[in-house]
């Protein structure tokens, strides 16, 4: 019953997805796929930190260079759009691998201090190189195939990608891999004592979740057209990792549910005060305090209780 | 002999936690390590099942030498464990968490689209009706009492399909119900398994009950290895650990 009850949901929800752009100003078209590809890049940093367990402090950088490696095949090589949007992901995977691989030896926090420090570099440099990057002006007016020029599109290659993409995580985290990350979060060494080698699957996790989070990347610049290095700051790192615990870090879904949370305010917050950040603040210190597992982990949280209950009363 | 123990030391800041411990199992035997606390009992199973590297030494499993090899090959060889302090995937299900351990023994963990449910669903329930879990496979497994933790804890041992088991203390904090239960658990996976056992204990009852040959292990040196009598009435045991009372005529 509750499986049955949550694909019609699901369901309805991707029939008002699906015909939004016909009712709805472009303006909100544009917010829709602003969500999803941020809802992306939240779902694969939580792949490794809600279900891995690894602190990845610094996830942004692989959105940025998918979203870089994108850009600068299309317009400083000359490349066909379409092999820019593969590159891009495939550029976030390596840079993960790379940056994995050197912090993957430390645990916790040290792991996440690492990270942050050779994100940054990337970002330096990214920062700094105009000729190649652009500098801290970016890349913008990237030229898109027509297919996916028109706000219609680019509406719903995102909607179309970005779907596909969770379907895959959500496979995976549900496979014998998917298991052992899981175990590898719970207890590192009775997941060693069980004969899982714990450094290559949280390797093996940090590069699917940059490949992932490159993906999100891409997506964002089919819908903005334009790329710069703030994508790949700090504070958008923070910002990812926020959405993820406001919309329920244990759940697959809550990180979409965070960033939807998350950027709605930012859009229509901030047109009514400056001072957009202090609500977020004090909205996230309530979840923290009163709903520790996320918004989404606690309507799971209330369901499991109430189903329970009905069947205890069935029992009686 | 199915492991041998040659001088293994290992120390924590200075601390001499074993200092030359020996030990043999043979095949198809029960062997018990027992010692007052901080002999080092646990310390030597850390380092013969890798989880700790021994400073010198060496361990000897079926011939080969496996000294210092990591916990997860330690594990691929045939040697599993179960902790002296319950050490489960507390979020998981009890079904779960044998799976993880039958779905790493099978080589599958790098498996990234078969859904795990559809894997290893009958060795793993074959294991927990062995252990007598099966009527709590759904249950997330940190609501279990603590003694089904511990018996928990023996069947995700056993999910890894071990020629020799390791189990550190496993009645441990169980009721008197719970203990019978379990010492009839572990004298069948001998008789019926065929598995070769290495236990530690406090409870010296259980350990003259069960075992064919015991360890003693005092200030993390080893002081004998012999059939039960032997170390019963042994003098250097009784001065050093079963406190100079005359055990012997038991």
């Amino acid at each position: 019953m509750g499986a049955r009850k949550s694909i019609v949901a699901l369901l309805i929800i991707l029939a008002i997805l699906a015909i939004a752009p016909f009712g709805l100003p472009r303006f909100y078209t544009y917010l829709i796929a602003l969500i999803v590809t941020t809802g992306l890049l939240a779902t694969s940093l939580n792949f490794v930190l809600g279900f891995g367990g690894i602190y990845q402090f610094h996830h942004a950088v692989f959105y940025g260079a998918g979203a870089y490696g994108a850009a600068i095949m299309i317009v400083k090589l000359g490349y066909p759009a379409w092999l820019g949007f593969i590159t891009g992901p495939v550029v976030a995977a390596v840079l993960s691998f790379v940056i994995g691989l050197i912090c993957v030896r430390l645990s916790k926090l040290y792991f996440g201090m690492l990270q942050i420090s050779l994100g940054s570099l990337v970002w330096a440099i990214v920062y700094r190189w105009y000729g190649f990057t652009g500098g801290d002006d970016g890349i913008h007016g990237i030229p898109m195939p027509e297919l996916i020029g028109s706000p219609f599109g680019s509406y719903y290659f995102t909607l179309i990608v970005g779907g596909l993409s969770l379907l895959v995580m959500y496979r995976i985290l549900n496979s014998p891999f998917g298991s052992a990350l899981q175990g590898i979060r719970d207890n590192v060494v009775r997941s060693q004592a069980v004969g899982v080698s714990v450094r290559r699957h949280q390797l093996a996790a940090i590069v699917i979740a940059g490949f992932f989070g490159g993906v999100a990347g891409v997506l964002f610049v089919v819908v903005d057209n334009s790329v710069f290095p703030d994508m790949m700051f700090w504070t958008l790192s923070l910002e990812i990792t926020i959405m993820a615990l406001l919309g329920g870090w244990l759940t697959f879904l809550g990180p979409l549910l965070g960033a939807a949370v998350v950027v709605s305010l930012r859009t229509f917050v901030s047109g009514v005060t400056d001072y957009w950040t202090l609500v977020m603040g004090i909205l996230l210190v309530l979840v923290i305090l009163f709903l520790p597992e996320g918004l989404l982990g606690y309507v799971f949280e209330v369901w499991k209780r109430r189903t329970s209950e009905s069947s205890e009363v069935q029992q009686r | 002999m199915m492991l041998e123990v040659r001088g293994i030391q290992k120390s924590f800041a200075g601390f001499q936690a074993v200092n030359g411990a020996n030990l043999d199992v043979a095949e198809g035997e029960i062997v018990a390590v027992i010692g007052p606390n901080g002999a080092g009992k646990t310390t030597l199973f850390n380092l013969i099942t890798g989880i700790l590297t021994p400073d010198g030494g060496q361990v000897i499993f079926k011939g080969e030498d496996i000294t210092g090899l990591p916990a997860h090959r330690t594990c691929k060889k045939g040697i599993t464990r179960s902790f002296q302090v319950v050490n489960i995937f507390s979020r998981l299900t009890v079904f779960e968490n044998v799976r993880i351990a039958v779905l790493s023994q099978q080589g599958r963990t790098f498996n990234l689209f078969t859904p795990s449910k559809r894997l290893a669903t009958k060795e793993t329930a074959e294991i927990l009706e062995s252990v007598g879990l099966i009527r709590k496979k759904d249950s997330v497994c940190g609501a279990l009492s603590h003694g089904e933790q511990k018996v928990l804890e023996i069947a995700i041992a056993l999910g890894g399909k071990p020629e020799l088991l390791i189990l550190d203390e496993p009645t441990a904090g169980m009721s008197p119900e719970e203990t019978a239960r379990c010492i009839d658990l572990i004298k069948q996976l001998r008789t019926n398994m065929g598995l070769t056992i290495l236990f530690c204990e406090h409870d010296m009852e259980i350990v003259f009950g069960i075992a064919n040959r015991i360890m003693v292990m005092v200030r993390g040196v080893t002081i004998i290895q012999g059939a039960c009598d032997e170390v019963r009435c042994n003098q250097a045991v009784q001065d050093a650990y079963l406190g100079g009372s005359d055990v012997c005529s038991v």
